[in-house]
């Protein structure tokens, strides 16, 4: 290490949630001019430490020190004068309020006690400047922009208030390639500057180009910190998770559904900008991915095929009938027998207060009744079932499922519509901010599902996974199929290849940079 | 050229008030008796937005402080205790010489704010959900207006009550000269201020707003206070009217009820974060204009109720209009 | 409305036997007040602890506590219903009304004063699951519907509002000697009501509903439905309410029902049903509209006049959500 001063420094720092110690005595140095970036599962603590840095938590002990002076924070806005600003994941833009509006929201310049509205939009088309996000107007309103495009803001808004450390949890999630790439030259210049910056991400390609220096959390300790480039990936993971990290994929198998009777599909299908003539069919015993860069489109499939969209055009069949699905309950009838693992499991899968055995048999409540009246026999033995089977660590059926951890919860939200028996299970991204142990057993079940007969559709942002998982992947570019990837010919140059666009050439020569 | 065009999206609730406001007045305007037997003439237009200036105010200022406490994505279901309170309180203080109706008047506006204090103060520090909380302090404050006139009666200065609801240069009616000024000297700056930006912010989304550093319960409480002090102009403004205090529970209910109408009828979210008080203003003189546009079509004033409720139900509804462009279901819920 | 932090608190169930410790500490503290209450009503008077004055006592708040019972379903899916006081006072009316067309009126008088209520309760329902319209918008604009319909019933045609026989019996009549007939009601509606909520899918739905529509709806529950349901059955329960009421009263008159708005959201509050939605027992609604009865009774006993009645009761209301009712800190 060098012998650098360090800017900020957190010692013996612990916070406990209930029985769960989210950080124990936990230890990190920041250096000026440096890009530090912060690695391990979920639940490790790393959401925990940053949140303990930013002043929203107030932690249990320990000491933290800002150029050597002991400081502590009662409240964001505290932080913030210290100058330790953080980029949150849940994003903390208010959506009534317009781009410039809560650009300034923490300082908003003033004249005569009231609010300067051309300073304020001075500042923010400097501050839209410095993030390379001029193509966002500061009157827009933040609610009418996607989410891309609010990642931006954000950013923005955390230059604006000058900051000495500026922290990064998952910022870069919800970017296109291109804003990526943008990023990351706004950060380089920032260290350039003499920022000090914190960087958390599972995304080992963006580590490996930013940072300097890496720490590694499990179970709320520092078990590693080390110069960035000195460990291998493999070495890394197995820090994370503290034991040996086997090859994570289960076999496929060799010839997938061939002969059979397409279960499921999709014809023409078309809505709004977003979904552009797609046809695709998926035959049981087949894992089928979507891939492509976010925001092409993915998620609005899934959504259209399980009767979320109003307005599809185009046509969906079920062992090659037509049906019409207009609303989740339609497609999760028995005669349809679809299932979708939703994208936010806190806001769309579970709801947290309620008990697990709730949570479980919600979806399956026709199965587990007669005539409306539950029968908390059957109940109790399907639910006991589902537990086993995706071996749900809970301590007991009667806590409510926001004490669960993470990969947890995700398991419930997947036994809550095996509960159902589905016959097509479609995936949104199933595997986000879950712990590696979990990630594998998920896919392990994956597969069993599909050797079972059960045609699934599986979008995630993680190549590793469409090229581990997937029979087929289908890559989605502007709502359109760009291209499809049978066996072996999903390869990662492949995939960012048809991703971007471009052929497969030029793919070697693209940053890798993309999710 | 873009830059009106969102200011437009922002205004658009504020804007649909006016319009709908200005449609029925117009309509009711042409259509008065007056109007029509003598012909359009200012005095007479004069006279006629007078009386129904002095009948919306009240209303209107109700509705202010409404709007205060919505945009926080709270509701004061006590608006309209805080109204009878101080009219009863007005109808003893506000009295005597000028030196002395003056302080009556400081008095009256002072227990406004207390009321509007005492509800802020039970939401923030007490962490009481908003509706809870304004139903039990809502009966606590009629109870005192109760203690203060347990009969109808007390009396105000008639020279101020009469200055004050007549016509300003024999044209305007002075009880929108009034609102008028409390508009500029409350809720402008109000709404400009860091505070109420921050109250915006609270209604919007209040964790981001305590993430980003808001001042999440100075905004509250401030909203809250203001609201109880925009409430007791109200009362004010009726023991002007009326030179008494009445104690009244049907028509404490009865205000802060459409108050309720009256801010969603002024584009106002009642989710929090949208809306202004100008809007609510014009929601509650289209709100009160409903019955006149009746008396003006000679119906049956057994039929004004009923009247009433229907273009109630009507103007709500409205905003389902937009449903039909929603592609995405997800977007029914919030 | 708004939406900090909201968890259950820890309670205080640390040296309390197991079975009240699953016991929700709201409902818990709700009866230690009817309790206190009782003893504190004693010492104004030695009957308030007989037999015939309780029971007195349960027949004024079976009243409250049948329309408290489809305000409570309301505030599980997360709304409100505004609309109770009008559509009380059109069951009451309506059924009036319907039992003055001869023997097949008298019949029939009661349901036709329900259907009404139903009708009124399928009209918000429609606006809030249809329309997406706040709750507390679209009660109030079916309030002012209501009420507008009722004064032009009883003003334009003479309105024949005197209880029927079987509406005086349903109230002040003794089915079982010693237990007035309007507590008998509450009892069946209450057990209704409980085994609705905990042992039917449409109990389940109403609480994940109320908890989180969005993942309701993506679990394949037919959200609209379920919320449609809920107000006809809260219409009806006001509209049976009003029904018992101009039993109470030989007959039906027009601000009946606005004595019950505020205290029907009051009651399902202090019984622990929290205001967001997502949870509560019936149990505890239970308590609080027994609470709420008494107290007024005992204001009453000590011959308190209205205004330190208005002002006791919004200071209980305070102080008990004070004890129970505060949302956790976000820290």
């Amino acid at each position: 290490m060098d012998e650098a001063a360090p800017l900020f420094r957190m010692a013996g720092v612990s916070k406990r949630y209930g029985g769960v110690r989210a950080l124990d005595a936990a230890n990190l140095t920041i250096t000026a001019g440096r890009i530090h970036a912060i690695l391990g599962e979920n639940g490790a603590g790393k959401s925990t430490l940053i949140k303990v840095m930013a002043g929203v938590v107030k932690p249990d002990g320990g000491r933290m020190e800002l150029e050597g002076r002991e400081v502590s924070f009662a409240s964001p806005a505290a932080a913030n004068q210290a100058g330790i600003v953080c980029i949150f994941q849940e994003l903390s833009l208010v959506p009534e309020l317009s781009v410039a509006d809560n650009i300034v929201i923490s300082d908003p310049p003033t004249r005569f006690g009231m609010i300067d509205r051309r300073k304020q939009q001075a500042i923010a088309l400097d501050a839209l400047k410095r993030a390379g996000a001029e193509d966002i107007h500061p009157k827009a309103l933040v609610k009418d922009l996607p989410l891309s495009r609010r990642q931006m803001v954000e950013i923005a808004k955390a230059l604006a208030r000058k900051p000495r450390i500026l922290i990064l949890d998952e910022a870069t999630s919800a970017l296109t390639a291109a804003d990526v790439t943008r990023v990351f030259q706004v950060l380089k210049r920032l260290r350039a500057e003499g920022l000090a910056l914190l960087y958390i991400s599972h995304r080992m390609h963006e580590i490996a180009e930013l940072a300097d220096e890496c720490t590694v959390f499990r179970n709320g300790k520092n078990v590693a910190t080390y110069k960035a480039g000195t460990k291998s990936d493999n070495e890394v993971v197995e820090l994370m998770i503290g034991r040996e990290y086997s090859h994570v994929f289960p076999p496929k198998l060799a010839t997938v559904g061939e002969g059979k009777a397409p279960v499921l599909e999709v014809r023409h299908l078309s809505w709004t900008d977003r979904l552009n003539d797609i046809s695709l069919k998926v035959r049981p015993g087949e894992v089928v991915g979507l891939g492509g860069l976010d925001g092409q489109g993915q998620r609005e499939l899934l959504l259209a095929l399980f009767g979320v969209l109003r307005g599809c055009s185009g046509e969906l069949r079920i062992d090659d009938k037509p049906v019409s699905v207009s609303s989740p309950s339609v497609a999760k009838s028995p005669q349809i027998g679809m299932a979708l693992i939703p994208e936010d499991r806190k806001t769309e899968g579970l709801m947290l207060p309620m008990t697990v055995r709730d949570n479980l048999s919600f979806a399956s409540l026709d199965r587990i009744s007669r005539r409306t009246i539950i029968d908390t026999a059957e109940e109790t033995r399907l639910i006991d079932e589902m537990i086993k089977l995706l071996a749900i660590r809970t301590a007991g059926t009667a806590i409510p499922v926001g004490a669960l951890s993470g990969g947890n919860q995700q398991k419930v939200v997947i036994a809550k519509w095996l509960m159902n028996k589905p016959r097509i299970i479609l995936l949104n991204d199933p595997t986000r901010g879950i712990d590696v142990g979990t990630k594998q057993e998920i896919y392990q079940l994956l597969r069993k599902l599909a050797d079972a007969g059960a045609a699934i559709i599986f979008y995630s942002t993680d190549y590793d996974e469409l090229i581990g998982c997937c029979d087929r992947v289908i890559v989605l570019y502007d709502g359109a199929v760009r291209r499809e990837l049978v066996g072996a010919e999903i390869t990662e140059r492949a995939l960012i290849a048809s991703a971007l666009n471009i052929q497969s050439g030029e793919a070697g020569r693209v940053l890798v940079g993309g999710p | 050229m873009k830059e009106w065009r969102f200011w437009l999206a922002e205004q658009r609730g504020t804007l649909m008030a006016v319009a709908i406001f200005v449609v029925m007045f117009a309509v009711y305007v042409l259509n008065h008796p007056a109007i029509q037997s003598n012909g359009f003439s200012v005095t007479a237009l004069s006279n006629i937005s007078q009386t129904a200036a002095n009948k919306g105010v009240l209303l209107a200022f109700v509705a202010m402080a409404q709007t205060l406490v919505v945009l926080t994505a709270g509701i004061d279901l006590s608006v309209g205790m805080t109204f009878t309170l101080t009219n009863c309180l007005a109808s003893w203080i506000v009295v005597g010489d000028p030196l002395q109706t003056a302080l009556g008047v400081v008095g009256v506006l002072g227990v406004g704010l207390l009321c509007g204090a005492i509800n802020g103060a039970i939401v923030i520090f007490g962490r009481l959900q908003p509706i809870v909380t304004t139903i039990a302090t809502g009966a606590i404050y009629f109870g005192v207006a109760l203690l203060l006139r347990p009969f109808p009666g007390g009396s105000v200065n008639n020279d101020l009550a009469d200055l004050l609801t007549g016509k300003v240069f024999d044209l305007f009616p002075a009880s929108l000269i009034v609102l008028a000024v409390v508009v500029l000297l409350v809720w402008v700056p109000f709404s400009r201020s860091v505070s109420g930006r921050a109250a915006y912010a609270v209604g919007s989304s209040e964790i981001a707003a305590y993430m980003s550093g808001v001042p999440v319960r100075r905004a509250k409480f401030l909203a809250y206070t203001l609201s109880g002090l925009l409430a007791s102009i109200g009362g004010l403004f009726l023991t002007f009217f009326t030179y008494t205090g009445e104690a009244a529970l049907a028509s404490g209910n009865t205000y802060t009820l459409f108050s309720i109408a009256a801010v969603v009828l002024g584009g106002v979210s009642l989710f929090g974060g949208r809306g202004s008080a100008i809007g609510a203003i014009f929601g509650a003189f289209a709100f009160r204009t409903i019955g006149d546009l009746l008396f003006v079509f000679n119906l049956d004033p057994l039929w004004q109720p009923l009247f009433q409720g229907v273009v109630l139900m009507i103007a709500v509804s409205l905003g389902a209009f937009g449903l039909f462009r929603v592609r995405n279901r997800l977007e029914w819920f919030g | 409305m708004t939406e900090t932090a909201h968890q259950d608190s820890d309670g205080g169930g640390g040296r309390l036997p197991p079975f009240l410790k699953r016991l929700d500490p709201a409902v818990l503290t709700a009866f230690a007040c009817i309790v206190l209450l009782l003893l504190v009503g004693s010492l104004y008077s030695r009957n308030f602890l007989s037999v015939e004055y309780l029971l007195q006592q349960l027949k004024v708040a079976s009243f409250l506590g049948v329309i408290a019972t489809g305000m409570m379903l309301v505030v599980l899916i997360g709304q409100i219903d505004l609309s109770v006081p009008w559509v009380v006072t059109t069951g009451a009316m309506m059924a009036s009304f319907a039992s003055s067309f001869g023997p097949a009126g008298i019949v029939l008088g009661i349901p036709f004063g329900i259907f009404c209520g139903v009708l009124l309760g399928l009209l918000n329902g429609f606006g809030v699951a249809y329309l997406r319209i706040p709750s507390m918008i679209i009660t109030l604009a079916t309030n002012a519907v209501a009420q507008g319909l009722m004064v032009v019933y009883s003003g334009g045609f003479s309105p024949k509002d005197t209880a029927s026989a079987p509406m005086r019996y349903l109230a002040t009549g003794f089915l079982v000697p010693g237990l007035p007939n309007a507590v008998i009601m509450w009892i069946v509606i209450g057990v209704l009501a409980v085994f609705l909520l905990t042992r039917t899918t449409f109990g389940r739905a109403v609480y994940g509903i109320g908890n989180r529509e969005r993942a309701a709806y993506l679990s394949g529950i037919n959200t609209r439905r379920i919320v449609m349901t809920t107000f006809a059955i809260s219409g009806a329960l006001a509209a049976t309410g009003g029904i018992l009421l101009a039993g109470y009263a030989s007959k039906a008159a027009q601000s009946m029902g606005d004595a019950y708005l505020l205290p029907s959201i009051a009651a399902v509050v202090l019984g622990g049903t929290s205001i967001l939605g997502g949870r509560g027992t019936y149990l505890g609604t239970v308590a609080g509209v027994i609470l709420i009865t008494l107290l007024q009774s005992i204001l009453s006993v000590m011959q308190m006049p209205e205004a330190g009645r208005q002002i006791i009761y919004g200071l209980v209301i305070v102080g008990m959500m004070l004890l129970y009712g505060r949302e956790r800190l976000v820290r």
